[in-house]
């Protein structure tokens, strides 16, 4: 059975090692799309509605094919259709530079007819809306799910809670906007550079799309600019691009405005819940009934999990989408999960306080992994969670301290679909080669470890390539927490079987079975006997002319599926301004084995930053008025910033020794945690995020009130 | 309102843009015809009335002839520009994120003072001295700030690292023994979305240390 072997004996695995890519990285020679010249590259830029809902009445492109520089222009669209959200595409242009771009985009003559139009929830589902797609008063069917008996459940419980809690649309935010650069080359090949998290699925879908046979279009996406579920397809922008390289013969780079990226590369959906939930006088969580919405734009996907982590028997829940004028949601980081687990979380918090109970006991008592039982007594101790206001808002003066706790709970486990190859050449060199991407997580460096691991080396010794599909050797897509533990166990398997080959050319000389070979770092030797021994390049000096070039396969036994994650909050409220301060994050994350402990922690720590500015700060603004979004930039859309970054304690709490992943589970808990150490705090609860200070301040005064 | 009445809507359209922004519900019951442009609204003018200059710019040490347009970004010419003897510039580690000076992606030193490069004309950057990332450090020999962001492992995706080392090198120069609270401070013009913060902060601190 294949085993990653104890941790006693790992040299590589589960330490803490930098990545391959740092050098390139902070000396800005790591190329990105975004960075990619090419001899005679045009500048691709698109035209887009700036309305959230109008008929395209009239469409001329003529002026902008006039203007000097300008080397083609498309439409996106057609007098007739309809358009349904801002940012959506009308045309779009291929010029000399980039300015040149934007000044054609400006002669595209463009004749609306404006609609009506929602592009809030309310709007969406007040009476006499505009349907502005194919759902009655624009909500979808619900999606009911029923367990055990719900009036027998109430009837049990001694205290109940009934509350609406509400998290806006986030933004991925990825800095490198979403884009790519097309080469069309002679009449069938397609070079493709893209900022993408799914080579493969984005070479597949351009070979179809453009009728060429797979193995004529070229995806490379060496490095990319972050992606948090948004970047899986080629997009109306690549298909673009494509289209423009075809009809001018030279490349185009079309990357997206930041202001696009907001409107039109994907969000995490809203959330509304009304919860009505019971629990028993010992704590027993009896009932959960609950109605909820979320509206992901004109598209639907606004799901969200509710009851969360926490056991009960006996539940209703009814869940819709709202559709509205806006850009269609993605996937994104742990999709559905970071504001159902703030919901959940809030209402424990809620029942256990009606109860009586320490909100922690609370939990225990309604959790059924055992994992997060640990957790919670790790992480509890971490945080010095005793040192807690037992009656919530009880601090005096101005700056008022609290502690809250959040869960979260996720798969990761990998799956099939992953070819890799590794190559171990006469010189001693060795590489290795898959269709992966690296997301920003770090699995370049991973299967490095992985592979050095296996055969005495250290990572810097391995050439990895990925990133590009000309090796014809794929990989699935950058999403599900999948890369690590879909790509790690093909990269140990194909490891083993290079060193077996190794072996066998090495046996001979050693003058010992294949059997009873082992590899040493930097070299092989006998196990009976250990005077007997070569170098690596002793051993791969056996190899003459030839190389040993093995694949892998995915195995079940070296990953496993299932992380449990729980989070403690430390934070201070000025009560004077409203402003949250988080003093302390405690992040105590399963992961399974962590190929790269930094890179463990590292993810952990962002997941937490980005759950706290989901928390805290994150939020699109629609105007009612106009259907536009009022914060497409980064200014006005906050992101985490130094200031907002407070201590945080990763913990990897790697419970076996199979490979799960862990991108993004730590986004999850962070959420219930700050607001319930909020609460915690001010002794007021704020069911709506983000936690801003205006909202805190109203709260903290009707208080008063 | 009839359909006659909304096709001679549009055909008058067509002979005179009405321009602004339309308002809505409302605004729709009337049929108004709008153009549309990506970044400002019915704006039917380019800035194509823009002269052409030649410059020269000092960018890493190495002078660099270039025509640009009076609206040239520094930032641009790092990136897309090409030299009048027809190679391309191609510093692109200061990296085009918000476009707008909000995100610190572009940071680079001009004549040692951290500027964003989107924000500043190429024009008015003749006669600075220009440092990008690609010149941080000496030959081979990485600056202190670039060996602690490896060390540290402080970068995810990478993409706004380029940015942060710049900054940091700013921030040192000035500083040589920042607090916590002070490096936050000297990289608060800086925007990570990975959430690698944390070990940003450790890698400025071990390089205070070398410095």
């Amino acid at each position: 059975m294949a085993s990653w072997g104890e941790a006693s004996q790992s040299r590589l695995i589960g330490k803490r090692i930098t990545r391959l890519s740092g050098k390139d990285k902070v000396t800005g020679k790591a190329k990105y799309t975004y960075d990619i010249n090419r001899p005679g590259l045009l500048y691709g830029r698109i035209l887009r509605s700036d309305v959230a809902r109008a008929n395209v009445v009239g469409l001329d492109l003529t002026a902008a094919e006039e203007l000097p520089g300008v080397k083609a222009v498309i439409e996106l669209t057609q007098v007739g259709n309809q358009l349904r959200y801002q940012g959506q595409e009308i045309a779009a242009v291929a010029a000399e530079t980039d300015d040149i771009a934007k000044d054609a985009l400006r002669l595209i003559h463009v004749e609306l007819e404006e609609l009506p139009f929602v592009v809030t929830e309310e709007d969406a589902m007040a009476e006499g809306a505009p349907e502005i797609r194919d759902w009655t008063g624009n909500k979808s069917n619900p999606g009911v799910d029923e367990r055990g008996n719900l009036e027998a459940g109430f009837e049990e419980a001694a205290v109940t809670v009934e509350a609406t809690y509400h998290t806006p649309v986030q933004t991925h935010v990825c800095l490198e906007t979403h884009g790519n650069v097309a080469e069309w080359r002679g009449e069938e090949y397609l070079t493709f550079w893209a900022s993408t998290q799914a080579v493969f699925g984005v070479r597949n879908d351009l070979a179809r799309t453009f009728e060429l046979p797979a193995n004529q279009v070229r995806v490379i996406t060496e490095h990319m600019g972050g992606g948090f579920g948004s970047k899986f397809g080629p997009g109306i922008e690549g298909h673009t691009a494509v289209r423009l390289s075809k009809m001018t013969g030279k490349p185009v780079k079309l990357m997206l405005t930041r202001r696009a990226e907001h409107l039109v590369a994907g969000n995490r959906p809203s959330m509304t819940q009304h919860v009505k939930a019971g629990a028993t006088s010992d704590g027993r969580l009896v009932a959960y009934d609950m109605q909820g919405y979320g509206t992901g734009g004109i598209s639907s996907g606004a799901g969200f999990t509710g009851p969360y982590v926490y056991h009960v028997e006996n539940l209703r829940t009814q869940r819709f989408n709202v559709a509205t004028n806006a850009g269609n949601q993605r996937a994104m980081r742990a999709p559905g999960h970071p504001q159902g687990a703030f919901a959940m979380d809030s209402l424990m918090d809620e029942l256990a306080e009606k109860l009586g109970m320490n909100p922690l006991e609370f939990r225990r008592l309604n959790d059924q992994s055992e994992v997060r039982q640990a957790q919670y007594t790790l992480g509890a101790q971490e945080i010095g969670w005793h040192k807690r206001n037992t009656i919530p808002g009880s601090g005096t003066g101005i700056m008022k301290r609290g502690m809250g706790v959040g869960s979260g709970q996720w798969g990761g486990g990998g799956g099939r679909g992953t070819q890799a190859r590794v190559t171990i050449n006469a010189d001693g060199t060795v590489e290795a080669v898959t269709g992966t991407q690296d997301i920003g997580t770090g699995i370049r460096t991973a299967i490095a470890i992985i592979v050095a691991e296996e055969l005495g080396l250290q990572p810097t010794d391995i050439s990895v390539t990925i990133g590009d599909s000309e090796p014809g050797l794929p990989s699935g897509g950058s999403g599900g927490s999948q890369t690590t533990p879909s790509v790690a166990p093909v990269i140990k398997t194909a490891a083993e079987a290079a060193k077996q080959k190794l072996f066998a050319h090495v046996a001979p000389l050693l003058q010992a079975p294949v059997d009873d070979l082992r590899i040493g770092t930097g070299t092989i030797y006998v196990a009976s006997d250990r005077t007997k021994t070569v170098t690596w390049k002793q051993a791969t000096g056996q190899l003459g002319m030839e190389s040993i070039s093995e694949g892998g396969n995915w195995d079940q036994e070296l990953r496993q599926g299932g992380v449990a994650g729980t989070q403690f909050a430390e934070v201070e409220v000025d009560t004077q301004t409203g402003q949250v301060k988080v003093l302390k994050i405690v992040a105590v994350q399963d992961c399974g084995l962590a190929i790269n402990r930094l890179a463990t922690e590292s993810q952990i720590n962002g997941g937490v930053i980005m759950g706290l500015g989901q928390t805290l700060l994150e939020e699109r603004i629609m105007d009612p008025q106009t259907g536009r979004m009022l914060n497409a930039n980064l200014e006005d859309y906050k992101v985490p910033g130094t200031f907002e970054i407070p201590e945080i304690k990763p913990i990897v709490f790697d419970t076996h020794r199979r490979v799960s992943g862990v991108g993004e589970p730590p986004c999850i808990p962070t959420l219930g945690a700050i607001a319930n150490a909020v609460y915690n705090a001010i002794g007021v609860r704020i069911r709506e995020l983000p936690i801003t200070p205006d909202k805190v301040l109203t709260a903290l005064a009707q208080k008063k009130a | 309102m009839s359909d006659k009445e909304k096709k001679q809507g549009t055909e008058i359209s067509r002979r005179s843009f009405i321009k602004g922004v339309g308002t809505g519900t409302v605004a729709a019951t009337v049929v108004p015809t709008i153009l549309v442009g990506d970044e400002k609204t019915a704006e039917a003018q380019t800035d194509q009335a823009t002269t052409n200059a030649e410059i020269q710019l000092n960018i890493n040490g190495k002078l660099y002839e270039i025509e640009v347009e009076s609206r040239t970004t520094l930032l641009t010419v790092l990136r897309d520009g090409i030299d009048t003897n027809g190679n391309n510039v191609d510093l692109t580690g200061a990296k085009l994120i918000c476009d707008k000076g909000e995100c610190g992606g572009c940071t680079i030193l001009v004549d040692d003072k951290p500027v964003y490069a989107c924000m500043m004309l190429a024009m008015d950057a003749q006669g600075k001295q220009i440092t990008t990332v690609e010149g941080i450090a000496n030959g081979d020999e990485l600056h202190p700030v670039q060996e602690a962001f490896i060390k540290h492992d402080a970068m995810m995706c990478g993409f706004c690292t380029p940015g942060f080392v710049v900054s940091s090198v700013a921030l040192l120069n000035e500083n040589k023994k920042p607090t916590l609270e002070e490096i936050k401070d000297g990289l608060s013009g800086n925007t990570c979305r990975c959430g690698t913060y944390p070990f940003i902060f450790d890698a400025v601190e071990t390089a205070s240390d070398k410095m």
